[in-house]
């Protein structure tokens, strides 16, 4: 085979058919999460993530994908103090956003 | 005896005795509830001289209403006239009946004096009995009328919404209401008998009469006992439904406030002093009207009366209790004085979601060694608002105060905003590293920026050293010349962050600098008045669009008179506020950094 320098990924798999429910209850609660853009604003201006490496919004793309493990002990280094949800370009409720999630994973026990 | 006993007084004396014991017995529990630190306050102070000063207000508040005056002159006759005339009729007729009857007589005989009282020989004052009360009567029937209409069309009494009632305050308010037109009717009938009304009863009795001529004279006054037994078990029905409806507060409000007196509050979970004062609350509604959820968003059901209702009556629903900015303005507003944030605030207790050792990560923070420095603590929120801390570095030089700021890069949240969402342990273990650190400075003083960290600083923690909002701290340095400024020709309209002015009661300090650096315009809603910018981090139930619309109220308010610059004292209102406006917004600490005088 000739080398291009650039080659064709093999066909993979990704599962994306996960358990939707967790995210519908969420978006029922904070609605405005749907218009997230993930641009990570809430990030760079999260204060809990100066100290740790503490991601606000890797644990909220990881929860709207379906991966839900171990996002209950991460999402406890948060102080709700509230940056993230003034900084966010959408308008996106992030504490609500916190507190609503950590009730959810407790409740599914996720 | 028997002369004083007729069986229409049965329901009455049951209601009565119904009423009483069942509120011995849940007052007595609830005092049971207390906890360690309210027990110990109760029994220190019980037999103190702060029962004088209790007496006083209980005659001015559960009597007068005075509160309720201040807010509207309609709706303070409207309570003052139920509660007072109903209290002077109890009182005035227990004088005219000990002096109408030589001896004792059953309790019931003052109640029913019309009619036990007719055949009594004639007494010292009777005409001047029978006219006052009468017009004891008509100052009771008047104020009825004004609750009548006020749950037909609020505005009457100066309310722009009611409170919307279950059904069984509704049943038990309508016993209350017809009390007092079938005593009424019932003395007309006995009057116009036994010519011992006054002015009202007597002619009444003759024009009912005359009403009625078919029903001959005998027929009539057969059924002269039936209203006495309507009256009676209008009584008795009211007094047995009393204790299970709102209106409990009326024998549960003197309790309250006594026990306010001797210094007793709300603790951080509820206790049997919680259920003092949701039973003081009198739904009155009071507290929806300026509620900013309900003026800009016609949210109607999560005001603190029905907070405080769904509480008592064991139900209370998530939604309720999140959704509330916690701007305090129902309290300042609340005639009895409920501490109704405090208590909102106790329902969102998280339980097994408040974990303890979340923060380990602030552990291995090292304290400054600050002696003789002032501490300086800018927020969270200061961190998206740079130039208020800026201005507070140029103060400080100008002042010659050395200074160390604490939270100048990583910052430490105080705690407060885990607080108010009910994560206790969370914000203890925040705010135990904040005190260590402030601690082992050493530091003389505390100055913060964020008024819900001065909140925090003032009530929730224990320093040895003394809490300053830097506009106090500035208030200080003017008057004691340590720095001066120039005062520039700008209209400047200023708004109370919630956390500084009822949070805390700082309503001078931005004021008195003002002043010195520019021309202060006046507000019609400001102080204790002022309006919520709406993004209080007390709401995780309301969205920025929702928020946004609180806001502009705000502004709408500070706009009125054309400022040259928007003045406030919060990073947070700040940010608030200057997204929604063309002029400027500033906080206090930056006019004053901007005209300081070399
Ligand atoms: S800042 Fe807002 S829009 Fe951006 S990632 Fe965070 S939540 Fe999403
Ligand atoms: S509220 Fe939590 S996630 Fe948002 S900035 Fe503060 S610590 Fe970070
Ligand atoms: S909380 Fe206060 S203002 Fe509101 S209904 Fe109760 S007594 Fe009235
Ligand atoms: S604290 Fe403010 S938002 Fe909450 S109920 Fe009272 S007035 Fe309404």
């Amino acid at each position: 085979m000739i080398d291009f320098g650039y080659q064709i990924n093999k066909g993979r798999t990704i599962n994306l058919d996960v358990d939707r429910a967790p995210l519908k209850e969420l978006e029922k609660v904070v609605p405005s999460f749907q218009s997230c853009i993930r641009c990570g604003s809430c990030t760079a201006t999260c204060s809990a993530a100066q100290f740790t490496d503490f991601n606000i919004r890797k644990i909220h793309t990881k929860f709207s994908a379906g991966l839900h493990d171990e996002l209950a002990e991460m999402l406890k280094p948060c102080m709700l103090c509230g940056k993230c949800t003034l900084v966010c370009p959408r308008g996106v409720n992030l504490r609500a956003l916190v507190v609503n999630l950590r009730k959810i994973l407790k409740e599914k026990e996720l | 005896m028997t002369q004083y006993f007729n069986p229409f007084v049965i329901p009455f004396t049951v209601g009565v005795l119904l009423l009483f014991g069942i509120c011995v017995f849940k007052w007595v529990r609830w005092v049971r509830q207390f906890d360690r630190l309210q027990r110990t306050l109760l029994r220190k102070n019980i037999l103190s001289w702060k029962f004088i000063p209790a007496i006083w207000e209980v005659v001015f508040e559960v009597l007068f209403h005075r509160k309720v005056f201040k807010r509207s002159f309609v709706l303070g006759y409207m309570h003052t006239s139920i509660a007072l005339g109903w209290f002077l009729l109890i009182v005035v007729g227990a004088i005219e009946a000990s002096t109408a009857i030589a001896g004792s007589h059953p309790l019931w005989v003052p109640i029913f004096f019309k009619y036990f009282g007719k055949e009594l020989p004639h007494f010292q004052g009777e005409l001047f009995f029978n006219f006052l009360m009468d017009l004891l009567l008509c100052f009771v029937l008047s104020g009825l009328l004004l609750a009548m209409s006020k749950r037909i069309y609020s505005q009457v009494v100066g309310m722009k919404k009611a409170t919307k009632h279950v059904l069984f305050d509704k049943f038990t308010m309508i016993s209350l209401w017809l009390i007092f037109p079938l005593r009424l009717i019932a003395e007309s009938v006995t009057a116009n008998r036994y010519h011992n009304g006054g002015f009202l009863t007597q002619s009444l009795g003759e024009l009912i009469r005359n009403i009625f001529p078919i029903v001959s004279q005998n027929a009539f006054w057969y059924f002269e006992t039936t209203w006495w037994l309507f009256y009676s078990l209008a009584l008795g029905i009211f007094f047995t439904a009393m204790p299970f409806s709102r209106y409990m507060h009326i024998l549960t409000e003197p309790f309250l406030i006594y026990f306010r007196r001797l210094g007793i509050k709300e603790d951080n979970k509820p206790t049997g002093f919680t259920k003092f004062e949701l039973s003081a609350c009198s739904r009155c509604g009071i507290c929806i009207d300026n509620c900013p959820l309900f003026k800009e968003l016609n949210i109607t059901d999560v005001q603190s009366v029905y907070l405080l209702r769904e509480i008592r009556y064991k139900r209370l629903k998530e939604e309720i209790a999140n959704n509330c900015l916690m701007c305090d303005r129902c309290v300042v507003d609340c005639p009895v004085g409920l501490e109704l944030t405090k208590i909102r605030r106790q329902t969102r207790y998280k339980k097994e979601l408040d974990t303890a050792g979340n923060y380990k990560y602030v552990d291995d923070i090292q304290p400054f060694n600050a002696i003789g420095r002032v501490a300086y603590y800018s927020g969270c929120m200061s961190h998206l608002t740079p130039g208020i801390a800026q201005a507070m570095y140029h103060i400080f030089e100008a002042a010659g105060q050395k200074y160390w700021h604490i939270d100048a890069e990583k910052t430490i949240c105080c705690g407060r905003p885990l607080l108010q969402q009910g994560f206790e342990q969370q914000a203890t273990d925040l705010r135990r590293k904040n005190t260590a650190l402030i601690r082992e400075s050493n530091a003389t003083m505390l100055v913060t920026s964020c008024p819900i960290c001065y909140q925090s600083f003032k009530k929730e923690y224990k320093l040895n050293i003394p809490v300053m909002h830097h506009t106090e701290y500035i208030d200080k340095c003017l008057k004691e010349k340590k720095i001066s400024i120039e005062k520039q020709d700008l209209k400047v309209a200023y708004h109370d962050p919630c956390e500084l002015g009822r949070g805390c009661g700082v309503y001078k300090a931005p004021r008195n600098v003002l002043k010195k650096a520019v021309k202060l315009v006046s507000l019609k809603n400001e102080k204790d008045k002022s309006l919520c910018c709406g993004f209080n981090l007390g709401n995780t139930a309301i969205e920025k669009e929702d928020q946004k619309k609180i806001r502009d109220a705000a502004l709408q308010n500070l706009l009125r008179k054309k400022p040259d610059i928007i003045a406030t004292a919060c990073p947070m209102c700040k940010k608030a506020l200057m997204h929604g406006v063309d002029n400027q917004v500033k906080d206090v600490a930056e006019i004053v950094s901007e005209n300081l005088q070399k």
